[in-house]
């Protein structure tokens, strides 16, 4: 099967769909002919004109909302924000609005809009342009949200989410762009709420979102050198969480690790521990564990930043923990 | 003037009349449901604004769209509501036009165009510019006007989107109803400059029109209208106009920011329902004893809507998590 990269399968996803249905826009800002800062967006301008690849202002609340009101009324518009770190702008028109209007109106408007963003930490940007910030709005009732861990997922997945009804956020990692995938060169969607196996295992369960798949494959290798099998999960779309997976999952394997990209306090991670510990209790010979980035703003210097996000190292290590009955 | 153009001008006035008759008295009835206890939560009086709606939605189709404020009701009837389903949703009833999930502020009535009021001020603003967005793009001739109070006028949402309207020309009219008060504020008090040089800065044609007469807000708003859909919006109206209530239905002892010889000024002199009563007598268009059966019949309708949503039944409690998620076929 052919590779491409994260950013070639987003792009086609987009394509593919805009070719589909006329009501498909894209907006943001450089999402024309600067492709954004990422280069995802490029060469769409060229194919579906400006009417349909809408370079904004740097306005974010100003475009968010436009989209709201545009998918209200008959379009289905693709929102680009360029660092997921902005989403704290945007979060009236995404939280009190997009995400209510259907149920406030018991039923009667739609908003379906997908909000392409992106997360992950490693990129020297510093505070304010590294935050992997999902949970913020898988709190919020109304909201899907889609954690993409390879080309193959980023296409298939934005590719259900601009079909769907609703408001659909999708975090993308930013480290991925580059990242190459086996991805299909005929259409394929995949659906929401639907877990991905990684990697089968016996002695302990991993459940990781986005760039954490490969954290956790890689400590899974390790792993096997000591003669550990993990088994690693990935959820690919956090709302809605497929737990029956998850659950089958560690009622086999009796351990579990939920690696997340996000502060590990209150968030991803948090959730889908408690869900564990509620459900398969009872199949547990281990705590539950979560490993999560540092409750920290994520810092500039590299010698501190490698220190705040999980790794490979630290969740083989936990993993071994667990498995030998030392937590 | 032919005499078919004065029967047609003759009933628009009187429809007019109507309009703003039956939003006085929706909203009587609101608070004295407030008052006695038999509404949950609380509301936003329109009474005293009324021709500002009307003489904006009179100009208007159904699939023209509206977006709306706390202060809603007024906007709601204008457009075509009924005042069943709205008293329903007052009162979180199943038959309100949102099943009772929304209520007051956050009424919808889609099949009229109205996107809906909205509880966060200044929150509808992206909405209306999206829906006028969206008719541009689709090649319809809607034209969608955003409705917002002054106080709106202070948050930044409003600059960002009438900076894209106006690059991209949309078709869209921002109807800015300046009642003297923000919240428990004087407007003087929170708004730096004129309202209307806010939206002159990004090169938006804005005027300003007697909020209480309606003739002349619909001729104005008319011709605007008119202009959107030939391609040349945005458009920006301040409307001087006047709430007779307090910010809301409880905010009754209010003379620390207004005062009471202010309120029955504007009661005695201008009422926009009986300033343009007057003139349509003046004018020969009705006799009193026309407007008097409007107000009879109207207040009878009111009645017996109050009525009829007291006794509706509430949503099923199935109805809780329903309509989180739209279906997707």
């Amino acid at each position: 099967m052919r590779e491409i990269t994260l950013s070639t399968a987003v792009n086609e996803a987009i394509a593919e769909e805009m070719r589909r249905d006329e009501t498909i826009f894209l907006i943001g800002e450089d999402v024309a002919e600067a492709g954004t800062p990422f280069k995802i967006t490029a060469g769409l301008v060229e194919e579906f004109g400006t009417d349909r690849v809408i370079d904004t202002p740097i306005s974010e609340p100003g475009f968010m909302g436009i989209s709201v009101g545009a998918a209200m009324t008959g379009s289905r518009p693709i929102v680009d924000l360029m660092f997921g770190d902005f989403l704290f702008l945007v979060m009236d028109q995404l939280c009190n609005q997009a995400a209510k209007t259907h149920y406030m109106s018991g039923g009667k408007l739609n908003v379906p809009l997908v909000l392409r963003t992106n997360m992950g930490a490693t990129r020297r940007s510093a505070a304010q342009h590294s935050q992997s910030l999902h949970a913020l709005v898988a709190h919020i009732p109304g909201l899907k949200v889609v954690m993409p861990s390879s080309a193959y997922e980023a296409k298939g997945l934005l590719k259900t989410a601009i079909r769907d009804n609703n408001p659909v956020v999708i975090f993308e990692d930013k480290l991925m762009y580059q990242d190459k995938a086996p991805v299909p060169e005929e259409e394929f969607l995949i659906p929401f709420g639907v877990a991905s196996v990684k990697r089968e295992g016996e002695d302990i369960t991993f459940v990781a979102t986005s760039s954490m798949v490969q954290v956790a494959e890689k400590a899974a290798d390790m792993l096997a050198e000591i003669g550990i099998s993990a088994e690693v999960i990935d959820p690919r779309t956090i709302v809605p969480l497929d737990e029956e997976t998850i659950l089958n999952s560690v009622r086999k394997t009796s351990r579990a690790i939920v690696v997340d990209e996000g502060h590990q306090s209150y968030g991803v991670c948090a959730e889908i521990a408690s869900i564990i510990s509620e459900k398969a209790f009872y199949h547990l010979d281990a705590p539950v564990m979560r490993m999560g980035a540092m409750d920290v703003p994520i810092p500039f210097s590299p010698a501190l930043e490698d220190l705040t996000v999980p790794t490979p190292e630290r969740v083989f290590e936990m993993a071994r923990m667990s498995v030998m009955g030392e937590l | 003037m032919t005499n078919q153009e004065t029967e047609a001008n003759s009933a628009a006035y009187v429809r007019m009349y109507r309009q703003m008759v039956r939003i006085r008295n929706f909203e009587d009835q609101a608070n004295q449901l407030y008052l006695s206890a038999k509404m949950p939560g609380l509301t936003h009086m329109y009474s005293g604004e009324e021709a500002v709606a009307v003489g904006i939605c009179e100009t208007l189709k159904p699939t023209d769209k509206i977006t709306s404020t706390h202060r809603g009701h007024g906007h709601c009837v204008a457009k075509g509501a009924d005042f069943k389903q709205m008293f329903c949703e007052l009162l979180g009833k199943e038959e309100g036009y949102c099943r009772g999930k929304g209520g007051s502020m956050h009424i919808a009535d889609q099949s009229n165009g109205n996107l809906g009021a909205n509880a966060i001020v200044g929150g509808s603003m992206g909405i209306a510019t999206g829906a006028a967005l969206s008719a541009k793009r689709l090649g319809k001739d809607d034209v969608t006007v955003c409705f917002f109070g002054d106080g709106a006028t202070a948050q930044g949402l409003m600059y960002e989107v009438m900076n894209m309207a106006a690059l991209w020309s949309l078709p869209i009219i921002y109807a800015c109803e300046n009642n003297g008060y923000s919240e428990y504020t004087k407007t003087d008090e929170i708004a730096a400059g004129s309202i209307t040089g806010r939206a002159e800065a990004f090169g938006i044609e804005a005027f300003q029109v007697d909020g209480q007469d309606v003739l002349a807000v619909n001729e104005l708003t008319q011709k605007l209208v008119d202009r959107c859909r030939k391609g040349e919006g945005p458009f920006f109206i301040e409307l001087e106009t006047y709430r007779y209530h307090g910010h809301h239905v409880g905010d009754i002892n209010r003379t620390y920011y207004r005062t009471k010889e202010e309120e029955n000024e504007w009661h005695a002199t201008r009422d926009p329902i009986i300033n343009f009563g007057k003139w349509l007598i003046t004018e020969g268009v009705v006799v009193q004893d026309e407007l008097d059966e409007i107000q009879t019949e109207i207040k009878a309708d009111a009645t017996e809507a109050v009525a009829y949503a007291l006794e509706a039944k509430y949503p099923d409690e199935s109805e809780v998590d329903m309509h989180v998620f739209a279906e997707t076929p």
